[in-house]
């Protein structure tokens, strides 16, 4: 039975609102900013939702495009074009508002791009880079494919590390805040409250669309891809097409994840692409449910917040690696589908028997 | 470049490339027997040296070889017996998210018991400044190791597969499993044997490789990368193309130090497994028609 | 102008010819049957037809339209539809959303549109399911609509198979094997049902083992075996064609 998503709309929101009321009414106003990473991890973690548990895909390299997005927006917005104000190009940039002033360390002032106009820039270079690996990439089958991604993932992963340009083993500081409107995307714990709502607005925007997906006739048309492709594409679906443009969905809303939390967090380092968080993410779809967007809401706000809290220590890998096998073993179509009765019976054969003669 | 220079990159990649090459062997193994590509074969590998180094404290080095490849190859049988016998009918999705988690599991297990520091092996035979003058280069015997047992290993397995019972009987649960068990085969018990295996030739490489390039917990999951390029590149169940692969990988990997910084060295593996899953997923050795790689046409 | 015809189509596997020299046109509103022993090179010629293979040689036209080497999503937006020998069915998905994918090609909501999941799309979307039923309901497998494909037996899901097919209203529908499996009785109904599919109007093509289906509703039988054809006429012809006989009985 569908419980109707406006319902899981409302009541997600409703969490939401009680989880920043309870944690700033218990004076641990602190909470707030890793559930706000949560947020944007969950904007990858629905992305690769749409793309493994619908589309039947599977990406090792979702960290890959995060950290695309992130250090996109981070490279531009820390750029120093003062030395170029008189040129051409600068002042192309200013008229078109692409670039903006802000303020460096020492109190001086800056040229830099604009952080919305990175933002874009962002966006359409992992839209741009998923669509570049998705051409070779979205032929092949499961463990090709699952090597393909990770691949992609520990490339970026190693170009980030190695370039100076991009801060090398430091990664990138000093990224400014965005401004959207009224409303600003970092800022510090001045603006707590302000990043939290905003982050899961857009979790919630970002599920609602891709509910409406889901259960569109797009979104049965993916399904059936990852049902039988051969019997999709006879009933006049372009796999290839779909495909394509779920995987650059998915890779869209991880550089957005990843463009974002650079912001609130003001920097980004190389293990934002690691290939271990490239699996946090899988493993957080699993336990979510494959195909199940608001399972791997509730999947990822609660791990990714354990874990930036540091509840797992430092077996947090191990927990996730944990998780991950587990949910495969027990649970392959997520926490809230698992069939108690048929995995009791397989683990205690001789007791179900013995019930069931009565 | 010169010749010095270059003949030592040569030799650098031929090493670490025989390694490579074994843990497609690996990856081969398994996935013959079983369909599986089982992305904790790199970490077989890093158990295999972790084991023998601290067996070393106490054992004589043949000994604690010996003893690490057992243990690696119980626990590559254990992993079978725990994660992979137990799925019913999985999906390649599970299968794959399944041997991730695995080998997650085995390396913080590795981190829990000795840490992050590196380890190594004595080398076999002489020190860390013998070495042996080849065409104006000083290598260290424990190159000729390496590659020796390489050789050996790749020997002693087509042996084994070519020429014994048990190794046809594999081949045959291999080739069709269900007609395997007709006959009377125990194809549960040999997939079992197929991933012991898979670790202990695994864990050899490991050991030999030690003394050269450390080892420590976190060093599976980049030879599990590279060792699956190259069982793609020489075809995916190709042990010979995959021994060929390993070389030409192994070498092109090291050339490439000369090019750009070291950190970028990974990249030309990844881009080549890149490359080649895009082009030609039945790897450089394989026949077309039967890549099973791809979607079907 | 025949719907659909095949001129001179050649295929090869590694070492196997699987067709050589392959020509036959299927008349509109008419039910062409092929036949011939296993490996005969059935399956591949609807591999072909539909596009999921591409000849070496030789021609196919579809309403005059040249289609060999179009992919099998353009063949079936021309209106070709089809059945696979191995039920394809999408197992997580019930019959009805089954069948609702074969309507896929006579509705329009696009990417975007689902996104935003507008009133036009889910407007579309009841249609799409009434539709559906429909289907369902010509092929005698109304009552299985809500239950998952993965759990029907193996009649059953040949059944929404055919109802999935139908959904799309093409002008030309590939069976592949029907019969396969099917008892006496299921065989009987599935004759049935080809009959009343004519009736709609809809051409039909199957690929059959089976020779009391085919001799029982087919219009016309072409006859391959080691992949050329040896015959090509109304079934009572056929069935007396001595090299016919010889290869299907031996000498």
């Amino acid at each position: 039975m569908r419980v109707d998503p406006r319902v899981k709309a409302v009541g997600l929101a409703a969490a939401v609102v009680a989880a920043q009321l309870c944690a700033t009414g218990t004076g641990k106003g602190f909470y707030l900013t890793p559930l706000t990473l949560a947020g944007y991890e969950t904007l990858a973690a629905l992305g690769l939702s749409l793309l493994m548990g619908y589309g039947g895909q599977i990406s090792l390299g979702q960290a890959g495009f995060f950290a695309i997005g992130g250090y996109t927006s981070a490279f531009l917005t820390t750029l120093d074009l003062t030395p170029h104000r008189g040129g051409a190009l600068a002042a192309a940039l200013a008229t078109l508002h692409l670039a903006s002033p802000r303020p460096d360390l020492y109190g001086g002032e800056v040229l830099s791009v604009a952080p919305w106009a990175a933002l874009v820039a962002a966006l359409l270079l992992g839209a741009a880079l998923a669509a570049a690996l998705g051409v070779p990439v979205l032929r092949l089958r499961g463990h090709a494919l699952a090597m393909a991604t990770l691949a992609f993932g520990i490339i970026v992963a190693s170009v980030a590390v190695g370039t100076e340009a991009l801060g090398a083993a430091d990664g990138l500081h000093g990224v400014p805040p965005l401004a959207l409107g009224p409303l600003r995307v970092g800022g510090g714990p001045a603006h707590r409250v302000e990043n939290y709502y905003l982050a899961w607005a857009l979790v919630l925007l970002a599920a609602w669309l891709l509910e409406n997906l889901v259960h569109s006739r797009t979104g049965r048309a993916l399904r059936a891809i990852h049902g039988s492709e051969d019997a999709a594409r006879a009933m006049g679906i372009d796999a290839a097409a779909l495909k394509m443009k779920t995987f650059v969905l998915s890779g869209i809303l991880a550089a957005a994840a990843g463009a974002l939390s650079t912001h609130l967090v003001g920097g980004i380092g190389p293990s934002q692409a690691s290939a271990m968080k490239s699996v946090r993410l899988v493993a957080i779809v699993a336990v979510g449910g494959m195909g199940s967007l608001w399972g791997t809401l509730a999947a990822s706000a609660g791990l990714t917040f354990l874990s930036l809290r540091g509840t797992f220590g430092a077996h947090d890998d191990a927990v996730f690696g944990g998780v991950l096998v587990l949910a495969m073993l027990f649970a392959p179509d997520g926490i809230l589908e698992v069939d108690l009765r048929s995995l009791l019976a397989r683990l205690a054969p001789a007791r179900a028997a013995r019930k069931e003669e009565g | 470049m010169t010749l010095e220079l270059f003949l030592q990159y040569l030799v650098a990649g031929l090493t670490y490339g025989s390694v490579y090459a074994v843990v497609a062997i690996g990856f081969n193994i398994v996935y013959n027997a079983s369909g599986v590509i089982n992305f904790a074969q790199g970490e077989f590998v890093m158990l295999g040296g972790m084991t023998a180094a601290s067996l070393s404290r106490v054992l004589p080095l043949p000994l604690a070889v010996a003893g690490a490849v057992a243990a690696t190859a119980a626990v590559g049988a254990l992993v079978e017996l725990a994660f992979v016998r137990w799925l019913t009918r999985p999906s390649l999705l599970r299968l794959v998210v399944i041997t991730i988690g695995v080998a997650i599991l085995l390396r913080e297990a590795a981190l829990a018991v000795w840490g992050e520091g590196v380890r190594s092996l004595p080398y076999f035979s002489g020190t860390e400044v013998s070495a042996f003058a080849l065409g104006g280069v000083r290598v260290s015997p424990q190159v000729l190791w390496v590659l020796g047992t390489t050789a050996a290993t790749v020997a002693l397995l087509g042996l084994f597969f070519g020429h014994t019972m048990l190794g046809w009987e594999m081949r045959a649960c291999a080739a069709n499993r269900d007609a395997a068990a007709l006959c009377g085969i125990p194809t549960r018990r040999l997939l079992t044997l197929s991933f012991a295996l898979a670790a202990a030739i695994g864990a050899l490489a490991g050991c030999v490789v030690s003394p050269l390039s450390y080892t420590s917990y976190s060093m599976g999951e980049g030879l599990a990368v590279k060792g699956f390029t190259v069982a793609i590149l020489g075809g995916l169940g190709n042990s010979s193309g995959a021994v060929a692969a390993g070389l030409v990988l192994g070498v092109l990997e090291s050339l490439s130090v000369s090019l750009w910084p070291t950190a970028y060295k990974d990249v030309v593996a990844l881009t080549a497994l890149l490359g080649i899953l895009s082009l030609r997923p039945s790897g450089l050795f394989g026949s077309r028609e039967a890549s099973r790689l791809r979607e079907p046409a | 102008m025949a719907l659909l015809e095949v001129e001179g189509v050649s295929k090869r596997f590694g070492g196997v010819q699987a067709l050589r020299d392959v020509s036959f046109q299927v008349e509109r509103g008419t039910v062409k049957g092929v036949i011939g022993p296993n490996g005969a090179g059935k399956t591949t010629l609807f591999d072909l037809v539909s596009g999921f293979r591409i000849p070496d040689g030789g021609r196919i036209r579809f309403q005059g339209r040249r289609v060999e080497g179009l992919p099998p999503h353009r063949t079936a937006a021309l209106g070709m539809s089809r059945t696979f020998q191995e039920v394809k069915l999408f197992p997580r998905m019930t019959a009805q959303e089954n069948v609702m994918v074969g309507r896929h090609l006579r509705s329009r909501g696009g990417f975007t549109a689902g996104l935003l999941g507008t009133p036009a799309t889910r407007r579309e979307e009841r249609a799409i399911a009434a539709a559906a039923l429909e289907a369902m309901e010509f092929a005698g497998v109304l009552s299985l609509a809500g239950r998952p494909a993965g759990s029907l037996s193996y009649g059953q899901q040949r059944g929404v198979e055919l109802a999935r097919a139908l959904a799309s209203e093409p002008d030309l529908l590939l069976l592949d094997e029907p019969a396969a499996g099917l008892n006496m009785r299921e065989t009987e109904g599935l004759a049935e049902v080809v009959s009343r599919i004519r009736g709609r109007g809809v051409t039909v093509l199957l690929v059959e083992h089976d020779m009391s289906l085919v001799m029982g509703v087919c219009d016309e039988v072409a006859v391959l075996c080691f992949g050329e054809k040896i015959a090509d006429a109304p079934p009572r012809v056929v069935q007396e064609d001595p090299e016919v006989v010889r290869v299907y009985l031996g000498e």
